[in-house]
């Protein structure tokens, strides 16, 4: 399978937004580039900038691993992908402003009801609420890869939306704070688009997506706790936005306002910007065994006197069953054409794809609809026989739970690796923030999978990062 | 602020004062131990210093006879000691970790700093090596993360909630040493100027370290320009304003950042604050020596802690 690398085309030589890196990078002493490494490890370390692993004895925190090489994209190209990104997030949440409302789109026959209503993710407690703007995921994750298409060029795809608890914010501006710190001389040649300026951005759409009634609003980071995986992240945005970090047990209810527990007494919360999913957010509606949420949070909610970020049931319009119609619900809503294409997929659950699936499963990636992380899904170059014929068997039992996308052939970039510098795969997940207005601030999370040929990404199972750059020319 | 953060906040100012000054004590105990001095008294002094942390049945219940490297490890790098050093440490970061975002980027990364160092310098052995060494170190971390507090934050309640965990910290510690140290020499302690040689010398020795563990020495000499005497190190530690780690000095400052976070609940809290300190300012040494100084620091240990619960109440737990 032939790789489209971001650097290095397959004639040889260097990309020409990379000439300028690569000339830089074949100049620096390997002792240099490993002292810098050795340092980026240390001000991680102190900074926090962890993760804690879920079963390890508490206080084990482990670092993501970073890598030293960016992933630069041309300032043509993310003029592109930000059309497109901005134009998908706008038709998911029309989308879903239509599901709870007068769900014209089932109506027109264009996304099949039962896909809707059939989905564990939609929450009728949702139906008929007015959310400012008509704003449901303020904050959304895009996931995109790169790969050769049939005219040899890279070509940008989405992968997945995630609309519920994007993560992984942290990790994009702490990536270039320290890649300003070892490499100043970098930023000084190149024109990098700047992205400090993301909380910023993000405490705008909250404030903008305010109850009308609160003229001052408050803005509140809901998280799980300090021992929740992304705690570093929690705290990292209520600080950067100089609001509070609360925890469920600091919020209650009184008379359908939310208040926060002070040293003043109650102050009234306008706006959370909850890091916990759906089902521990309230356990008078939700799960009743939720020791993180607030009680009492959905009457609040669906009086006006308090908004989420997200919202609640956004899950509905980010399942791997919905998002084959994403570029249907482009046309529908805003009567444009996608600017950026999925992955081709085929559904399971209808006999066509499911004959197709089940006779090409070793070319094929299959995934589970409700899965994420990488988790539930079958790889089919990389799988033996006796995996594929088990996955056979699964999804025989259950077709309507799996999509099948042929195997992407992800594009590399340049990586340090134990033997030296090597092509490693890639994804992107630029942050698309909606209020008022659509927002991204360039470029996103670059995640590397580090062993050699893996195509899984996520941190939790040994993916890395890399500071991304957009040229500003 | 919330009630949760300013929980957090008062904590970790705690520990990061309870590991510097149980640095501090430690370093003079080592110092003093290469005096020569009889068994009998080295054992006395151990003793003495686990009581000052309520630790003795805690250690004898785990190591038995005293042992001045068991000691030392168990204060030292003991993790099943909530108060060893190393412990105060972990509990001072992990309260700051919880409150990351209440605090500035400076403060949160000289506290983390100090738990990761801590451990790399205790796996590397240098407690046992250099104890005077790693104390001293205990003792920096503390000034700078005290200097990084009022260096890079606000003032607003967080400094103050830090303040106020800071100095009623100080105050129990500087009352618990001073308690330990008159109790151990009670004995001896009003013959203790008379003409033997030997005793006054030992005196000499005991009270200057008790100084030396609050950074006194000098400024007693300051203060005084005279030879040590017990009273007057019971009243530079207990009464002079001016000394930063007497009971006054701290009370006074905890009374102040009080005062700037009082809310309507508070005010009986306030109000024995108010009082205590008063009674620190107005106070004569004379008429605390004819209570007894003992009765009188426990009397003062009780009404600190009865203000830290009443602190908790008030604004902790809201």
């Amino acid at each position: 399978m032939r790789f489209y690398d971001e650097m290095t085309p397959a004639e040889g030589g260097v990309r020409p937004h990379y000439a300028q890196y690569a000339q830089w990078l074949a100049q620096q002493p390997p002792d240099t580039i490993r002292a810098k490494r050795e340092e980026a490890e240390v001000i991680f370390r102190r900074v926090g900038i962890t993760f804690a692993v879920y079963g390890d004895e508490a206080g084990t925190e482990r670092l993501i691993p970073f890598d030293l090489i960016p992933r630069i994209i041309p300032a043509a190209e993310w003029k592109q992908l930000e059309a497109g990104l901005k134009q998908r997030v706008t038709a998911l949440n029309r989308f879903i402003h239509d599901v709870y409302h007068d769900q014209d789109i089932l109506k027109a026959g264009i996304v099949p009801t039962e896909q809707v209503f059939g989905n564990a993710q939609f929450r009728p407690e949702m139906m008929g609420i007015d959310l400012p703007h008509h704003v449901y995921a303020q904050i959304a994750g895009i996931d995109i890869v790169r790969a050769e298409n049939a005219q040899g060029e890279g070509e940008y795809f989405v992968l997945e939306d995630n609309l519920r608890v994007p993560s992984g914010v942290s990790y994009m501006l702490e990536n270039r704070r320290m890649m300003m710190r070892l490499f100043p001389e970098l930023f000084a040649r190149h024109s990098i688009a700047p992205v400090a300026h993301y909380p910023d951005l993000l405490l705008e759409k909250l404030r903008a997506v305010a109850p009308s009634s609160a003229s001052e609003p408050t803005v509140v980071v809901l998280t799980p706790g300090m021992y929740n995986s992304a705690y570093f992240e929690h705290a990292f945005l209520a600080q950067q936005m100089g609001v509070e970090l609360v925890e469920g047990q600091d919020l209650f209810v009184k008379d359908d306002f939310v208040y926060m527990r002070t040293t003043q007494g109650p102050q009234r919360v306008d706006v959370i910007y909850r890091r916990i999913d759906d089902d521990f957010l309230d356990p008078k509606v939700f799960r009743a065994d939720s020791a993180i949420g607030c009680a009492g949070l959905m009457r609040a909610y669906r009086a006006g006197n308090v908004n989420l970020a997200n919202a609640i049931g956004t899950g509905v319009a980010d399942d791997k069953s919905i998002y084959p119609y994403v570029p249907d619900m482009i046309a529908f809503y805003l009567g444009e054409k996608a600017l950026l294409n999925n992955v081709p997929t085929r559904m399971c659950r209808e006999p066509d794809s499911l004959a197709y699936v089940l006779e090409h499963l070793p070319e094929l990636v299959v995934k589970e609809v409700h899965g994420a992380g990488g988790y539930g899904m079958l790889i089919g170059p990389a799988a033996t026989r006796a995996e594929i014929a088990a996955f056979a068997e699964k999804i025989k039992a259950h077709p309507h739970h799996y999509i099948a996308q042929p195997t992407l052939a992800l594009s590399t970039c340049p990586t340090y690796v134990e033997s030296g510098i090597a092509p490693r795969h890639l994804d992107l997940r630029p942050f698309v923030l909606s209020g008022k207005t659509v927002s991204i601030v360039p470029g996103g999370l670059t995640r590397v999978a580090l062993a050699e040929g893996s195509l899984v990404v996520n941190s939790s199972q040994g993916g890395g990062t890399k500071d991304t750059w957009v040229l500003e020319k | 602020m919330l009630s949760r953060t300013a929980d957090h906040l008062f904590w970790m100012a705690r520990y990061t004062e309870r590991a510097e000054n149980t640095a501090r004590m430690l370093d003079v105990h080592v110092q003093s131990a290469l005096l020569p001095q009889g068994a009998e008294a080295m054992q006395l002094g151990w003793r003495g210093l686990l009581g000052i942390s309520e630790l003795t049945a805690a250690y004898t219940e785990r190591f038995g006879a005293i042992d001045a490297d068991k000691v030392l490890d168990f204060m030292v790098c003991d993790t099943g000691n909530p108060s060893s050093i190393q412990s105060c440490l972990r509990a001072a970061r992990e309260n700051a970790r919880a409150v990351r975002g209440a605090i500035t980027t400076e403060v949160w990364e000289t506290v983390n700093q100090t738990w990761l160092e801590s451990q790399r310098l205790l796996s590397k052995g240098l407690c046992g090596r250099d104890p005077a060494q790693f104390f001293e170190w205990v003792k920096y971390r503390s000034h700078l993360s005290r200097g990084v507090t009022s260096g890079t934050m606000l003032q607003d309640e967080a400094y103050h909630f830090l303040r106020i965990g800071t100095f009623l910290e100080r105050a129990d510690n500087t009352a618990r040493l001073l308690d330990v140290k008159f109790h151990a020499l009670q004995s001896d302690f009003h013959g203790s100027a008379g003409s033997n040689g030997r005793l006054q010398e030992h005196d000499f020795y005991h009270w200057s370290g008790v100084l030396r563990s609050v950074s006194g020495f000098e400024v007693y000499r300051k203060v005084y320009r005279d030879v040590i005497t017990p009273e007057r190190v019971a009243g530079l530690l207990i009464l002079r304003p001016d000394m930063p780690r007497s009971l006054t000095a701290c009370m006074m400052a905890v009374n102040h950042h009080l005062q700037a976070v009082a809310n309507p609940q508070s005010r009986e809290t306030l109000r024995r604050a108010g009082m205590l300190n008063a009674q620190l300012q107005f106070g004569r040494l004379d008429d605390i020596m004819a209570t007894g100084l003992h009765a009188y620091l426990t009397q003062f240990l009780e009404r600190i802690s009865d203000l830290g619960l009443g602190i908790s109440q008030d604004f902790l737990a809201a």
